[in-house]
């Protein structure tokens, strides 16, 4: 067969640095096939081996008493009782998204929600954390509509319901759009499966999908940045097909629920390669496997090809001994095929044959974790004190009435209803609260009783980018606080990390900066990280994404009764701000982005005692019934909360806030971004039961004013009927996607 | 007396059935069967639940392959003996693609999945209306793509003329109107029966509907005129 020629422009081809290469050669001790060279140039791309962020990663916390499964398998394992486990993972599709939006997109749901179900979990819910560039950028409309459709097309048909996410605008995205996806399966601890290849010789099957030439070199096209010749990379996204996905979501269920298998694993990027290879790497065995039983959909494949696929829908189980016969029954009453291709070995290596010829045999640990690690510079940016010395507060603006309408309007802050309409937000029977409160409320069916979490995605992403270490601290400190707004206890977190070009010191210091952000938060509230992912070069042409480490977070419920919506429930009620503004930063608000178009300024402060100390507060007094609603204030400060609480609920009502809470000028008091508050409605007889409460923890509360009426009055500035307000939001996305 | 049975079929792509199962099992209490596409028998059972889903990933028209599911040559055989069937959404689909109910669903007017929830009215009084008497305004969700109810103009003048519209889109206050009604279908149809009336097609989802906590027990009112139906048929 006439391969080409491995040679270093043939590596640097790949990817790979000419140190890696040599390094590839010595590790083996001779020349590389072209298969092999293909195998390490995915292995050690930074996408399968995290060289640039291991190193960081390994800051998190990932420990807690609930804790089953950290970060290094699929998906994060958490104990939520009496023998139940919750199984969650999120994961970027940003680039194949760019290149191809609905594929991209769907391919993305598709892909975690198989690395949800490997782990022995029925997904029961998905999230999903989306930015892309300006409003009015020529492309934006047609990304948006590519992307919320791809996410509805997987996720609608496999029967996943879509309960909450959050969509971003801003320039430094025009280039690179980010599509994060979560999936939270339900399991019992004691069945649990993980992506080990044990026991040798044992059988290793095949399942779902034949193996064609789409997505070859995905993983690596995910750790480049791009060019303007981007387009090109078209035929490295995936298709995807769900209704191949559901039948082997059921089929490996319900493999599962027998004693079959040793250890399963979806092929996701870099295909069987990778898959095959952690599978050896995590159980400290090897594999043989045989590409002649590899299922394929295209003729001629070359060895090469094969290993490096990314068609979507395929599984590799590694089966006990004796038991394939009842594993091809169960896939085949669902119409699969499932094939044995190779075998679990001792030996420690990669070892694959094409008709009865070595093609790869490769050690599994220099794939694996001898894999090169890099502790990449990291520098701040020269010009970085200059942007934060911008305040963008000291112009203190005019008419804040004005500025709210706007703001409520506004791309970034208006209705999502066009986006979440297109997902399947209600199918399983589970969603208690779906989009548009501050964290979806998810019953789940533990046997013959239910128990509920709470589940949001967070990240501010203009925060992060004045400050990371603040910023990646705060998407943690909203995440928990949104979660407890609901009425549930934090849990754990997964993360998405979202960066540019991490081979660019500036780059690598907003990193490093806010892993230990997210890592000193999740330490002090009590949420170790479980599962996450990390996506560098999203960058075009030398341009960064702002970064964007984006924060899934899990929270129980003691009782349903305990669940909350942001809105306000009813006329008559006091509302109370719990918690107090400190500086009324405006730094990198949206405030300051409406206002004079630019991300600058210190960025806010946070204080984690104060923060735990604020959520224990709204905790403590919706499980005592004091607190009837709860809305954390974040992007758009308190006035934007208020006007949330106002026109998000079924049934819009009014407020009156006689006097801003504090002595900060008034654009700062209104659309300051301090952390650490929340906007609660209350019954006027429970006033002194919540100061009392707060007394205890040592919170400032404020009472605010009233619920009721058609205008939100807030002090002496802003008076607004509702129904502006309403009509504002509603049509925020008009100008995106167009009408209804 | 013996105990009316559900069965509940699951086509490849289903993925309603657990719902309507839960619903069944939990909710009502009444005893329901899965019961698997390959299947080509429907003895002992007393009501039949066609649920939503994307059956064989509607990759033709929606319900076009489902209809030639072996359990739907005894899904015919128990209607045309006047047994009860529901189907729901994707249900309804199969069924009309299977000849038990007139016209086709189409891609909504928005070519957009639409998922929120609707209000919709009862009009023809059928067999599994004994909760929901005409003129009753129920709320429930849709979720389909192809949810949009055509027919030629003879058969919508024999639907209405017979009084074989069950549902219609409409306002909180019962008003059908064009606003009201999320993904064009004609007349605002939002369900109809057979003409024997004892198989109902309806797109939105009663089972999402049917429990406090979900934030709406609307949906029961339908799903208990088919349980009742099927305890009759079992006495």
């Amino acid at each position: 067969m006439n391969e080409p020629k491995v040679t270093l422009e043939a590596a640097l081809e790949h990817g790979l640095r000419p140190e890696e290469y040599e390094r590839a050669r010595a590790s083996v001790g001779r020349d590389l096939t072209w298969a092999e060279l293909g195998v390490f140039s995915v292995m050690w791309s930074e996408h399968c081996s995290y060289k640039s962020s291991r190193v960081h990663l390994s800051k998190l916390p990932t420990k807690g008493p609930r804790v089953v499964q950290g970060p290094g398998e699929n998906a994060g394992v958490v104990d939520i009782g009496d023998g139940w486990s919750v199984v969650f993972k999120m994961e970027s599709h940003n680039h194949p998204s760019f290149i191809e939006p609905y594929q991209g997109a769907a391919t993305g749901v598709g892909g975690i929600l198989r690395d949800v179900f490997t782990m022995g979990a029925r997904p029961v819910a998905s999230l999903n954390s989306l930015r892309f560039g300006r409003p009015d950028h020529p492309r934006t409309p047609a990304l948006v509509a590519g992307v919320v459709a791809g996410i509805g097309g997987y996720g609608n048909c496999i029967g996943v319901p879509t309960v909450g996410g959050e969509v971003a605008f801003h320039e430094a995205f025009d280039g690179n759009i980010l599509v994060n996806a979560f999936t939270l399966g339900l399991a019992r601890i004691d069945r649990i499966f993980y992506g080990r290849a044990r026991g040798t010789n044992n059988p290793i099957l095949y399942v779902g999908a034949k193996t064609g030439r789409d997505g070859i070199h995905g993983a690596t096209m995910a750790s480049a940045e791009f060019d303007d010749a981007s387009d090109a990379k078209r035929p490295t996204v995936q298709v995807g097909d769900p209704f191949l996905g559901k039948l082997l979501l059921e089929a490996c269920l319900e493999v599962m629920s027998q004693d079959l298998l040793e250890g399963i694993q979806d092929m996701g990027a870099a295909g069987l390669t990778s898959s095959s290879v952690e599978m050896a790497g995590r159980g400290g065995s090897g594999v043989r496997l045989d590409l002649d039983a590899v299922p394929r959909r295209a003729t001629g494949m070359t060895a090469y090809e094969v290993l490096l696929s990314e068609s979507q829908e395929r599984m590799v189980l590694v089966a006990r001994l004796g038991s394939e016969d009842a594993v091809r029954a169960i896939f085949r009453r669902w119409g699969l095929d499932a094939v044995v291709i190779g075998r679990v070995t001792d030996t420690g290596r990669f070892h694959v044959t094409e008709g009865g010829r070595t093609v790869c045999d490769l050690p599994v640990a220099v794939l694996t974790d001898e894999a090169p690690r890099y502790h990449r510079p990291a520098v701040r940016p020269e010009g970085h004190d200059a942007l934060l010395a911008d305040d963008p507060g000291r112009e203190p603006g005019t008419d804040h009435g004005r500025a709210l309408l706007e703001l409520i309007g506004s791309p970034d802050l208006c209705s999502r209803e066009w986006v979440y309409r297109q997902y399947d937000q209600s199918v399983r029977d589970g969603t208690v609260v779906g989009p548009g409160s501050d964290a979806a409320v998810v019953r789940l069916f533990t046997g013959d009783s239910t128990k509920a979490i709470a589940l949001a995605v967070d990240c501010n992403s203009r925060h992060v980018e004045l400050d990371p270490r603040a910023g990646g601290a705060m998407a943690v400190a909203e995440a928990a606080r949104n979660i407890v707004c609901s009425g549930a206890e934090p849990l754990a977190v997964t993360d998405c990390l979202n960066f540019g070009n991490p081979e660019r010191p500036d780059v690598m210091w907003q990193f490093v900066e806010a892993v230990e952000g997210i890592a000193e938060a999740c330490r002090a509230l009590e949420t170790p990280v479980v599962s996450g992912n990390v996506s560098f070069y999203n960058e075009t042409n030398g341009k960064a994404v702002l970064p964007t480490p984006t924060i899934g977070m899990v929270g129980l419920f003691a009782s349903l009764d305990d669940r909350r919506t942001q809105w306000f429930p009813a006329a008559g009620l006091d509302i109370w701000l719990l918690g107090a503004a400190t500086d009324g930063c405006l730094g990198g608000s949206i405030w300051a982005a409406r206002a004079t178009g630019r991300t600058s300024g210190p960025a806010p402060r946070l204080d984690l005692q104060r923060e735990l100390a604020v959520q224990r507060l709204c905790l403590a007094a919706i499980r005592e019934k004091i607190v009837l609603g709860a809305h954390d204030v974040s992007e758009g400060g308190l006035a934007v909360a208020l006007a949330e609480c106002c026109i998000t609920g079924r049934t819009p009502i009014g407020a009156r806030v006689p006097e801003l809470p504090d002595s900060l000028p008034a654009h700062r008091s209104l659309f300051g971004e301090d952390p650490s508050r929340i906007v609660v409605s209350a019954s006027p007889e429970d006033a002194s039961a919540l100061a009392a409460l707060a007394r205890g923890l040592g919170v400032p509360i404020t009472r605010l004013g009233t619920t009721g009426g058609e205008e939100l009055v807030i002090g002496g500035s802003i008076r607004l009927p509702i129904a502006d307000l309403l009509r504002a939001w509603e049509k925020g996305l008009v100008p995106i996607v167009g009408g209804p | 007396m013996k105990r009316a049975r559900t069965a509940v079929v699951i086509f490849p792509g289903s993925n309603c059935d657990h719902d309507v199962w839960h619903v069944w099992q939990r909710v009502l209490g009444r005893p329901v069967e899965y019961v698997f596409h390959t299947s080509t028998s429907l003895a002992g059972f007393d009501a039949v639940v066609l649920p939503g889903g994307f059956s064989y990933g509607d990759y033709l028209r929606s319900g076009a392959i489902a209809r030639f599911s072996p359990i739907m040559q005894s899904v015919v055989a128990f209607a045309k003996a006047g047994g009860p069937v529901l189907g729901i959404c994707n249900g309804f689909q199969v069924l009309t693609e299977a000849g038990l109910l007139a016209g086709a669903l189409t891609r909504n007017r928005t070519l957009r999945f639409e998922c929120r929830d609707v209000h919709i009215v009862a009009e023809a009084g059928g067999s599994m209306s004994e909760h929901s008497p005409p003129g009753t305004v129920l709320r429930m969700p849709i979720a389909h793509a192809d949810g949009r109810f055509v027919a030629d103009a003879q058969t919508l003048r024999r639907l209405e003329g017979e009084g074989l519209v069950a549902f219609r889109y409409c306002e909180e206050r019962g008003a059908v109107t064009d606003a009201a009604n999320p993904n064009g279908s004609a007349n605002g149809i939002a369900g109809i029966y057979n003409d024997a009336r004892n198989v109902l097609g309806l797109m939105p989802h009663p089972e999402r509907a049917s429990e406090e906590v979900l934030g709406c027990t609307d949906g029961l009112a339908i799903l208990r005129g088919l349980a009742d139906l099927a305890a009759k048929r079992a006495a």
